[in-house]
């Protein structure tokens, strides 16, 4: 119960750092070339100045800069998250939408990026300075020089164009009418080479860390007295080893889960993936305000939850916390 | 008595680069059931070095380069290691010295303890869960249900090591080998774990080979003695024959540096008060866990007075509050309560700029002769800073900092090295020359020789002492070490928990102390222990 | 100074990282040399194949220019966005990781509180954000990528700041008067450099890795030879004329390789103790 009462102290205090951050984007924002407006008047095709100004006032885009801001926080404090000028809906509603993607493909890169990385991390420890080592090792420095886009498009180029054993974007297949399980393993297949895309970095840095943690470790004192209690190595390694050096890599997975949530930008644009990603780049790009707002709003929610989880997570495994 | 343990000849070399090419050279020793071996030796001596060999358990690059050691007649040197790892922990265990790192942080203490169990005999949860209990209870710790239910960070230094005690003695294996297990607690304790030990030994018959650096440690258990210098074994022997007829000159040498239980007499001080502090009060506010603030009194209500030309102790366990104390005098911590008078000038009351110029006439060396030098400066730059940042020229601090260094005792022409080429010794001359930069009327000295051994200790101690002659300094010696105390201190007080509990005459103190804690404090320093006739 | 090229050397992927890494300045060096004029002009007919025409070794793109020439180019972008954003992020960082550690307590909590909504913004959706408001020019891109990579460096500097604050030489250094500027910067801030300068590498990693992607999405400079510019380009002939988005891939990857691999060499020889590992 202090676990939880623990996490979730920090979980309130991270509430003035969201209300923060939208104020300072928005802010930020007003200071951008051409507003909703401009844009929606491009769309249009063009218009006179008087339909311009009609179309602000609509908006309520005259209004001076702070009483703008007044407003967005109070319709934010309802959770009212405004209205898409682009896509003619409320914002709420947009972000809804393409929330199923974006977790779906946060999800399993992160498990498998986590999962592997543990496991890699591990054996390149076990056997240091050996042959699987060195390996193992540069592995996780390619994978981390590797721009994760180029390798999402060389995946396709490999996998979708010439052994066609994976579609090359998109969610799943169009018109074709699968559901339960026939659609669960088309959407699968489809999230195949993205998830991979979007894992490789942070395998990479998961392998890195964990392998480090496991050396550091095992120069402990209290690895000395388990081996000079006669346990075996095996035994040494899984049960006083592995728990203390996962604690760094547990730790960070909080730290990046907003890094990964950028990676998804690039990498659903790459696979025309329909979700937050790509949403946030057209909405910067036709400034949409609203839209921008929403989707930082939902995404520092969502690092916000992770981060909740992990602290969970942590107190769980470390008894000196709380 | 038979043999249990036999080391023949052992030599133990070390990687490449190393400062010297052996660990241990032909290193030889018997150990024999139901006695005490005491190893003594300063730090290099390579004592550890031989019951990580004796383990097996060296480290990465260190290798037994020859001889044998031969445990109940078989040579363990040569057995496969699955034979060894079911020699560990059940017919040889071992105590080590930092019971907070040697223990799991994430695993419950009855765990850890049980693991012993499981590892080398087949019997049950159940069954285990009751030995654990029990064994617990054999080491007097109280309510041991819920000490195999804590973890290391929720326990003291002393319940710690009775635990580490505990898991040691599980099997009742036939050897223990315990390294230094009493070097990280205060005086209290480990006169408390060094009487388990004695007690738990006579009652199982385990032969123990207890390594230490301390000479009273060794004359309050040992039954055989054995000293090493540099790898070597130097001299061996009952215990009494080697503490009252030592042969070798390096034994003689690390006898006579044992500070002797008795004060010199009373010398004759000034009546004049160079400081005083007049009920110094100060609590420490820490954010525990939870929206409570913890609150800790660190100085109750201290008052002491230190005369002219003279050395005043102060000594304590940890907690009692003497580190806060020093910090205090040289204003690194501000009092909550209280007045420090130097001369006229009322030290706790300063603003932060006026403390920086009064500190000049008070001046501290510090503990950690490692820590306490900043690495990437010569030593020459370190003792001339103080000066040059109170306005005097930087070729003349530079100069002042050379005769300093003469002062010392050091080679003047060392102030060009960085301190990464000095001794702990030679670090703590410094320290002492870096304090007297500033030409203070007052030194605090806050634990300056606990880091050294006790060879060097002695050295730094005689410096001090024709310092303090030459200099006219009146001394503030801060020391958990009552012995050290009694020889260079001429008024010594002595701190329980934020309070003077005893204050007066040195040899007043020591020779007939009225508090119930100091004369615990005395009792409880190791030595030899004459046997009721 | 030699001692530290011996320890460097020690490591056979340090000293290949640090040979990769004087290739690639050579190919920004001598851009300009070996293909002179405006790298993003017209060069000939477009998508020839690499190794097929003598004059375009690389190929050229969709829109027939030089491959080669938009890789030796690109190389000078890729560095000097690498190397500015670094030199910002971690100026920034040091600065604001020293006050943090030195004076703890408010300005602590403060620094924490700042980098804790910098962490819990995608740092990504941040720098899209500036892009959008300021514009797409190299300089505005470099400050750019270093206003959102300051949070790590200022972290590690707090955390050095912090441990070594409470450290007896610290302390004594109080005790003889010294004020705290003197101990920020002449005491603790050497002590406290060397992690920070190895983080520097990885810092600039990332930096070349981000400019890269902002490329990709066409929000960088349009106007620079910019090896995520020719990537993005490559995409609509991805099926057939691949080597257009893979061969500045390929510069990308052993760019940001050979500096990590210096930055490991680096903090392998200013902590020899470790080495072994």
């Amino acid at each position: 119960m202090r676990i939880l009462a623990l996490a979730g102290r920090r979980l309130l205090s991270s509430v003035p750092t969201l209300l923060i951050i939208l104020a300072g984007l928005f802010l930020l924002l007003q200071l951008a070339p051409g507003d909703t407006v401009d844009a929606l008047v491009a769309q249009m095709g063009g218009g006179d100045q008087k339909m311009a100004d009609e179309l602000r006032r609509f908006y309520g885009l005259d209004a001076p800069v702070v009483v703008q801001l007044g407003r967005y926080m109070w319709r934010l404090v309802q959770l009212d998250l405004g209205y898409s000028a682009i896509y003619g809906k409320p914002v709420a509603n947009v972000i809804l939408e393409r929330l199923p993607a974006t977790l779906l493909l946060m999800g399993s890169a992160l498990s498998f990026a986590f999962f592997a990385g543990i496991a890699l991390g591990i054996l390149a420890a076990r056997r240091v300075n050996q042959w699987p080592d060195t390996l193992i090792s540069t592995l996780g420095l390619v994978f981390y020089a590797t721009p994760s886009f180029w390798f999402g498009l060389m995946g396709i180029v490999v996998f979708a164009v010439k052994l066609a054993w994976l579609p090359p974007g998109g969610f799943e297949t169009v018109g074709a009418g699968y559901a339960g399980l026939a659609r669960v393993l088309d959407i699968a297949r489809y999230l195949v080479l993205p998830t991979l895309t979007l894992a490789l970095i942070f395998l990479a840095i998961y392998l890195r860390i964990m392998r480090a943690s496991m050396l550091e470790v095992l120069t402990l004192d209290f690895v000395r007295t388990a081996r000079a209690k006669g346990v075996a190595e095996q035994a040494v390694i899984v049960r006083h080893v592995l728990r203390n050096a996962l604690l760094p890599v547990v730790t960070l997975i909080g730290l990046q889960a907003g890094t990964m949530l950028g990676g998804s930008v690039v990498v659903e644009s790459v696979f025309a993936l329909p979700g937050l990603g790509r949403l946030a780049y057209e909405s910067v790009v036709q400034r949409d305000l609203n839209t921008l707002l929403g989707i930082v709003f939902v995404s520092a929610l969502l690092v916000i939850t992770v981060n909740f989880v992990v602290d969970l997570i942590y107190a769980r495994l470390d008894p000196r916390i709380g | 008595m038979s043999v249990t343990l036999e080391i023949e000849n052992l030599s133990v070399a070390l990687p490449q680069g190393a400062d010297r090419a052996l660990a241990l050279g032909g290193v030889s020793l018997a150990l024999r059931a139901g006695e005490i071996l005491c190893v003594v030796g300063e730090s290099g001596s390579g004592k550890s070095m031989t019951a990580n060999a004796i383990m097996r358990l060296l480290p990465v690059g260190v290798g037994v380069s020859g001889g044998a050691i031969r445990f109940e007649g078989r040579d363990i040197l040569t057995l496969p290691e699955a034979e060894m790892r079911r020699l560990r922990g059940r017919r040889i265990a071992m105590v080590f010295q930092e019971p907070m790192t040697a223990l799991n942080p994430l695993r419950p203490i009855g765990d850890q303890i049980g693991e012993m169990f499981r590892t080398h005999t087949g019997l049950g949860r159940a069954e285990i869960d009751a030995r654990v209990i029990g064994l617990l209870d054999e080491v007097r710790l109280p309510d041991p249900r819920s000490v195999a239910r804590a973890y290391a960070h929720e326990l003291s230094g002393g319940q710690r090591q009775r635990a580490m005690i505990a898991m040691a003695l599980a099997l009742e294996p036939t050897v223990l080998i315990a390294d230094e297990p009493t070097t990280a607690l205060d005086v209290t304790t480990q006169a408390q774990i060094l009487h388990l030990i004695r007690d738990l030994q006579r009652k199982k018959g385990t032969a123990v080979l207890f390594i230490t650096h301390d000479f009273g440690v060794v004359g309050e258990i040992a039954d055989r003695v054995a000293v090493m210098q540099n790898g070597q074994m130097v001299e061996e022997g009952r215990a009494a024959d080697v503490l009252d007829r030592p042969s070798h000159a390096y034994t003689r040498m690390l006898l006579a540096a044992v500070p002797p239980l008795a004060a010199p007499p009373a010398r004759a001080v000034s009546s004049e008060t160079a400081l005083s502090i007049d009920q110094v009060s100060k609590t420490y506010l820490t954010r525990g866990s939870g929206l409570r603030k913890r609150s800790t009194l660190a100085l109750d209500n201290v008052t002491l007075s230190l005369p002219k030309g003279s050395t005043l102790g102060i000594v304590g366990e940890s907690g009692s509050g003497k580190s806060t104390l020093a910090k205090c005098l040289v204003r690194l911590i501000a009092p909550d309560a209280g007045a420090i008078r130097l001369g006229d000038v009322d030290l706790a009351h300063l603003s932060r700029r006026e403390a920086r110029q009064a500190t000049a006439r008070i001046q501290m060396v510090f503990q950690d002769p490692y820590g306490s030098l900043n690495p990437r400066r010569r030593a020459g730059d370190l003792v001339a800073q103080g000066p040059i940042a109170h306005g005097i020229a930087p070729q003349a601090a530079r100069a002042r900092a050379k005769g300093l260094f003469a002062l010392v005792g050091l080679d003047p022409a060392a102030t060009e090295r960085y301190p990464h080429e000095f001794s702990g010794g030679q670090r703590q001359r410094i320290g002492l020359a870096r304090a007297l930069a500033l030409e203070p009327q007052i030194l605090v000295a806050d634990e300056p020789v606990s880091s050294l051994d006790v060879s060097v200790q002695a050295q730094v101690l005689e410096l001090l002492t024709q310092l303090r002659a030459r200099l006219g300094l009146s001394m503030v010696f801060i020391t958990h070490d009552l012995r050290v105390a009694a020889q260079i201190c001429d008024r010594v007080a002595v701190m329980k928990d934020g309070r003077v509990v005893e204050e007066g005459l040195a040899a007043d103190v020591f020779g007939a102390p009225r508090h119930a804690y100091t004369q615990a404090l005395i009792e409880a320093i190791p030595r030899r222990r004459q046997p009721p006739p | 100074m030699t001692t530290f090229w011996r320890l460097y050397a020690r490591s056979p992927a340090a000293v290949a990282g640090l040979a990769l890494l004087i290739l690639v300045i050579a190919m920004a060096m001598t851009a300009g040399l070996l293909f002179p004029g405006n790298p993003l002009e017209l060069a000939g007919p477009p998508l020839i194949w690499p190794f097929q025409d003598a004059r375009f070794p690389l190929g050229t793109d969709n829109s027939g220019r030089d491959i080669a020439a938009q890789i030796f180019h690109g190389a000078r972008i890729s560095l000097l966005i690498g190397l500015c954003a670094m030199a910002l992020a971690i100026a920034i960082g040091i600065v604001l990781g020293a006050l943090a550690g030195f004076y703890a307590g408010l300005a602590d909590d403060i620094l924490m509180r700042i980098t804790e909504a910098f962490q819990t913004l995608p740092n990504f959706l941040l720098l899209l954000v500036l892009v959008a408001v300021f514009g797409s020019t190299l300089p505005t891109v470099a400050i750019a990528i270093g206003l959102v990579s300051w949070q790590a460096p200022a972290r590690l500097t707090r955390a050095e700041f912090l441990s070594l604050r409470t450290r007896e030489f610290v302390q004594a250094g109080r005790t003889i008067g010294l004020g705290d500027a003197t101990l920020i910067f002449r005491e603790i801030l050497p002590n406290a450099l060397p992690p920070v300068i190895v983080y520097a590498s990885v810092v600039m990693a990332v930096a070349i890795l981000l400019e890269s992607a902002l490329a990709f999405l066409s929000l960088s400079d349009p106007n620079v030879a910019s090896w995520g510019n020719l990537i993005g380009l490559g995409r609509g002939v991805l099926r057939s004329e691949w080597y257009v988005s893979a061969i500045p891939g390929v510069a990308i990857l052993v760019t940001v390789l050979a500096v990590s691999l210096v930055g490991q060499g680096l903090n392998d020889a200013l902590n020899p103790r470790l080495r072994r590992r």
